[in-house]
């Protein structure tokens, strides 16, 4: 291959996208003056978009649904939102916001989605479907075990992806730009050749994923000349590299629907191409935003058939299109480009939004011009949430990664994960205080814990019956784990992203917890008060009485915290005593998304004090309130969760109405900047950043036609406030908005 | 007095009645700001928001390490503005105690600014200020005797002004702070007559004009008090932008905090 204008050698040879954003990157240390607005074309767009929207809401949350065709990569017309205006084309399907069928996940769930909308699948593909084809859904089941099916039944594992597509995996889509895909074809050939014999369960299994990976990339090349792009050649200019990129992702949103399906770290990497045109003269700054703009429009359009109960754990209709923005290198470059700006730039061209995930890698180090930029768009949009660049470089050895889903690092074609939502450690918790009986149940769900008899908990006994809660839960989450992603690669394989990645890849498997607050506040309860059970006539402990004070997380006081920090690390440590499907490594992390909600509908009354239903506090946030020094010492109790117990993330999310932030814009900019610098400085790893009045969020709940992108983040990702069911907006309503005056 | 705590026998010489701590302080000082507010005040003005600081009874002791222990965890937040602010309650009244503190703060590379109202001007408040204070936020409650009695309940307003000279001659920085309360403190003429008196001041970096607001009333009525000002309203936009232009000619610079 040929490409005249960038430099370095080892990128020319083998994939390696790297290398050449190493090479031919352009830092930018200066303001954000240079921005420009959007073109006529992009408004004219984004209109069309916004009452597209507008349909979509005002019809159930779903503008349309195709109901006749598969959803592959090759599947359907090119789509346009206004063929003339558009300067970055394709849409999922032939029209704006129509849903399609991704049925490999699990058949029942898009007959589900579909009937909720008063809509059947074509008989076709029902016929075929039931006596047929098996999906991702089917296999599981057939796998599972009673054990697991009673685990997943009264929510100590909830959310798992057994029905629906796991996600998390990030196709480095910088690669279709870069080489072109007959480049990508003939290395991966290569790679399949090189994957001999003998033929073991594992070798097999390789040569068809790579086979099937080859499929793929044959069908993004159909997808390209649909829209009339020749992608088997690599981008030649700015336009085509963003094209060649968003066709690339395209092509995995149109194959499959992750929970979570994210970009990576794309902006570094066109601005590299978009500088070269800008030199040469090529493009104006204008043209180089409305790239990015209508880039960020459709990314904004990607859809998901989704059926309501999914909504439970991850409300608000969320794609997790994360672009991991800014960080540095490791020799001490910063990897902030005018592009990194550009990206900003879009929550102000196009207005506030959830999608895409925007995540600012942070270090002490960027450029300062940059830090003011992401503090002012945090506080005027809350569309932003911050990860420790420092932190995560340094713990995973890589300079070049996205962020899959909310919060975990993924070294970007080198490494993948299986996603495992999350168990609920406060249910584990209780369960080691009924000698393994459901408290709302009294169902036996393990054995080896003894009935606990005495009068009031005694520490060290509760403690050492919770160790074995946690081992029963790890050893039933694990094996779940091992079924669900055997089945997935087995029925709905990501062909097209893993196509996109090196053949071979490093895998974590991501395990989480809901709960750390409760658990925290629940020992130090146990420690430093006297905390009384109170049985019912089968001797469940349905309520518990407090006498005296106790120390609670998110005040900064050790004797809590270490509670927490503790948790986490014994949990990882069960965790990973487990072999693992593909030999993946064990991670964990503390993370809710908006399942916070339900896992505390099904959890009873805990030894802190919270009772039965009450929602637990998101991700590892403090519990609602009981942060009472203010928001420096509750980030401070959450940055002492250690990253190495929980390498998959540690989700913060932090809420302020605008003034106690300062008073005025030049002081609330800088104190954020402080505010980010102090708490990363403290190896805390991600924080998102809402700053909002109460008032506006309550006239949204009551006006929601006035607000229509009025946009949150939640628990390590960003919804529309409006499209939040009423129970969890309430819920975001009531947590701890620092606003002490 | 001596009294136990955690095992550890502390004399009061390093002990600080302590109202509560704000770890994010961003109105009380420049940049981000640990706020430690000292139970106890002399004064009890109208319009006070935190009036349960007040009395000079009730608080919760710190040994001054616990409180240096406490403020030095927010250090990364401080940036290159940020710090600890004291306030209250009156600090001045503890000064003696706030010495061993801010020394230990001052070696620790912390900024550190008192928010007093300026009637207490003895030895341990001299040393306090004049060895270890960056910054002294004075309130300046009235420019008329009349006027500061009916705010403060207490006689002599030229109290402030001696206590702003002291700083003024020591030439360390000074912010004063006003609260505009429409009726009783905004007319035009009590603030040229602020900024006239202050206008040859060296070491006035700023002027913070304080809007009112009745944040602070459920906290009166918590404590069975009659809130005076109930019929007072808030400051219109407008309001705060003429008292801005009016202070203008006087000050370095002015904020509306």
């Amino acid at each position: 291959m040929e490409v005249k204008e960038f430099i370095g050698d080892k990128w020319t040879k083998s994939v390696n996208v790297r290398d050449f954003v190493y090479e031919n990157i352009t830092p930018y240390h200066g303001t954000d003056n240079f921005l420009e607005g959007p073109t006529q074309r992009t408004s004219r767009l984004w209109e069309i978009c916004k009452s597209a929207m507008a349909e979509e809401r005002a019809n159930n949350g779903v503008r349309s649904i195709d109901t006749n065709t598969i959803s592959t990569i090759e599947a359907f017309e090119p789509g346009y939102i206004d063929k003339t205006n558009e300067v970055i084309v394709g849409l999922q399907t032939d029209r704006l916001l129509k849903r399609a069928m991704k049925p490999f996940g699990g058949f029942k769930v898009v007959e589900k989605a579909l009937s909720e909308h008063n809509l059947k699948p074509n008989e076709n593909l029902t016929e075929l479907f039931s006596k047929y084809v098996k999906t991702h859904n089917d296999g599981v089941f057939d796998a599972y075990n009673a054990e697991i099916k009673k685990y997943r039944s009264l929510g100590i594992l909830t959310g798992l992806p057994d029905n629906y597509a796991r996600g998390r995996i990030i196709g480095d889509y910088r690669r279709v730009a870069l080489y072109g895909l007959d480049f990508l074809i003939e290395q991966k050939r290569k790679d399949l050749d090189a994957i001999e014999g003998p033929m073991t369960d594992e070798v097999i299994r390789l040569r068809e994923e790579v086979s099937e990976q080859i499929k793929a990339l044959k069908s993004m090349k159909v997808l390209g000349q649909n829209y009339h792009l020749d992608l088997s050649r690599p981008a030649e200019n700015a336009r085509e590299a963003v094209q060649w990129t968003y066709m690339a992702y395209l092509a995995a949103v149109k194959e499959q629907d992750g929970a979570a399906m994210s970009l990576g770290n794309v902006s570094t990497f066109l601005d590299i191409f978009i500088e070269n045109d800008l030199q040469e003269g090529r493009i104006t700054e204008s043209e180089a935003q409305e790239y990015i703009d209508q880039f960020v429009m459709k990314l904004r359009m990607v859809r998901h058939l989704r059926m309501k109960a999914y909504d439970e754990i991850f409300a608000g209709d969320p794609t997790w299109v994360t672009e991991a923005i800014g960080g540095m290198f490791s020799d001490g470059r910063t990897k902030v480009t005018k592009t990194s700006f550009r990206f900003l730039n879009t929550l102000y061209n196009l207005g506030p939004s959830p999608e895409p995930n925007m995540t600012v890698l942070w270090s002490k180090e960027l450029p300062e011009n940059f830090k003011k930029f992401c503090a002012k768009v945090a506080i005027e949009t809350s569309s932003l949430q911050f990860e420790n660049d420092t932190l995560m470089r340094e713990s995973r050895g890589s300079d070049d990664y996205g962020i899959a889903c909310c919060v975990s690092h993924q070294d970007l074609g080198k490494s993948i994960q299986f996603f495992g939502a999350r168990t609920n450690l406060a249910k584990t918790l209780l369960l080691a205080l009924n000698g393994g009986r459901c408290e709302l149940t009294g169902t036996q769900i393990f054995d080896g814990v003894p009935e606990y008899k005495g009068e009031y908990l005694d520490f060290d006994t509760v403690m050492t019956n919770f160790k074995i809660a946690m081992q029963e839960i790890a050893r039933v989450y694990s094996d779940s784990m091992n079924i669900i992603h055997y089945m997935h690669d087995k029925y709905y394989y990501e062909k097209a992203q893993m196509a996109l990645i090196d053949t071979n890849p490093h895998i974590n498997i991501a395990y989480g917890i809901a709960g750390l607050s409760i658990v925290a506040d629940s020992l130090s309860a146990i420690k430093y008060a006297k905390v009384k059970p109170i049985r019912n006539e089968v001797g469940l402990t349905i309520d518990f009485k407090i006498e005296g004070e106790f120390p609670k997380y998110g005040n900064d006081d050790d004797r809590v915290d270490a509670l927490a920090a503790q948790a986490v690390a014994d949990f990882n440590n069960e965790l990973k005593q487990f072999k693992v499907y593909k030999n993946a490594e064990p991670s964990l992390s503390v993370l809710t998304i908006t399942s916070n909600v339900v896992y505390g509908k099904k959890t009873g009354a805990t030894p802190d004090g919270r009772a039965l239903g009450i929602p637990f506090a998101p991700g590892a946030n403090p519990m609602h309130g009981r942060d009472e020094m203010g928001a420096m010492a509750s980030l401070n109790s959450v940055a002492k969760i250690n990253y190495k117990d929980a390498q998959d993330g540690i989700s913060n999310t932090f809420s302020i109405v605008p003034k106690s932030l300062g008073a005025d814009a030049e002081a609330r900019t800088d104190n954020m900047v402080s505010i980010l610098d102090g708490y990363f400085s403290n190896n805390a790893q991600h924080v998102n950043i809402n700053v909002l009045d109460k008032d506006t969020l309550l006239d949204a709940m009551e006006h929601p036609e006035n607000y229509p992108q009025l946009t949150i983040r939640v628990s390590g990702y960003a919804v529309n406030f409006v499209r939040l069911t009423r129970e969890q907006q309430m819920e975001v309503i009531s947590r701890s908005f620092h606003d002490s005056m | 007095m001596l009294f136990l705590k955690s095992n550890v026998i502390i004399t009061q010489e390093n002990i600080l009645n302590v109202h509560s701590i704000e770890t994010f302080g961003t109105h009380d000082g420049p940049g981000v700001r640990c706020v430690v507010f000292l139970q106890g005040c002399k004064l009890k003005c109208l319009y006070c928001h935190n009036p349960d600081t007040i009395a000079m009874e009730g608080g919760k002791p710190y040994s001054t390490d616990e409180l240096f222990d406490i403020i030095v965890k927010s250090k990364p937040y401080f940036g290159e503005n940020g710090g600890v602010t004291i306030s209250g309650g009156e600090p001045l009244l503890q000064a003696k105690a706030l010495i061993p503190l801010f020394k230990r703060l001052k070696a620790a590379g912390i900024h550190t600014a008192l928010d007093t109202n300026g009637r207490i001007l003895n030895h341990f408040a001299m040393e306090l200020m004049d060895r270890y204070t960056d910054l002294v936020m004075l309130d300046i409650k009235h420019m008329t005797e009349e006027g500061y009695e009916h705010i403060t309940g207490q006689k002599n307003n030229q109290t402030t002004f001696t206590f702003s000279k002291y700083r003024e001659n020591s030439g360390k920085p000074m912010w004063l702070r006003y609260v505009l309360i429409p009726g009783l403190t905004d007319k035009p003429e009590f603030l040229m007559s602020l900024g006239k008196y202050f206008k040859s001041y060296k070491t006035i970096e700023k002027l913070e004009i304080q809007p009112y607001h009745k944040l602070g009333i459920h906290k009166w009525e918590a404590l069975g008090w009659d809130y005076q000002l109930k019929d007072a309203r808030e400051n219109t936009e407008e309001e705060l932008k003429n008292a801005q232009t009016t202070l203008k000619p006087y000050f370095k610079m002015i904020s509306i905090n």
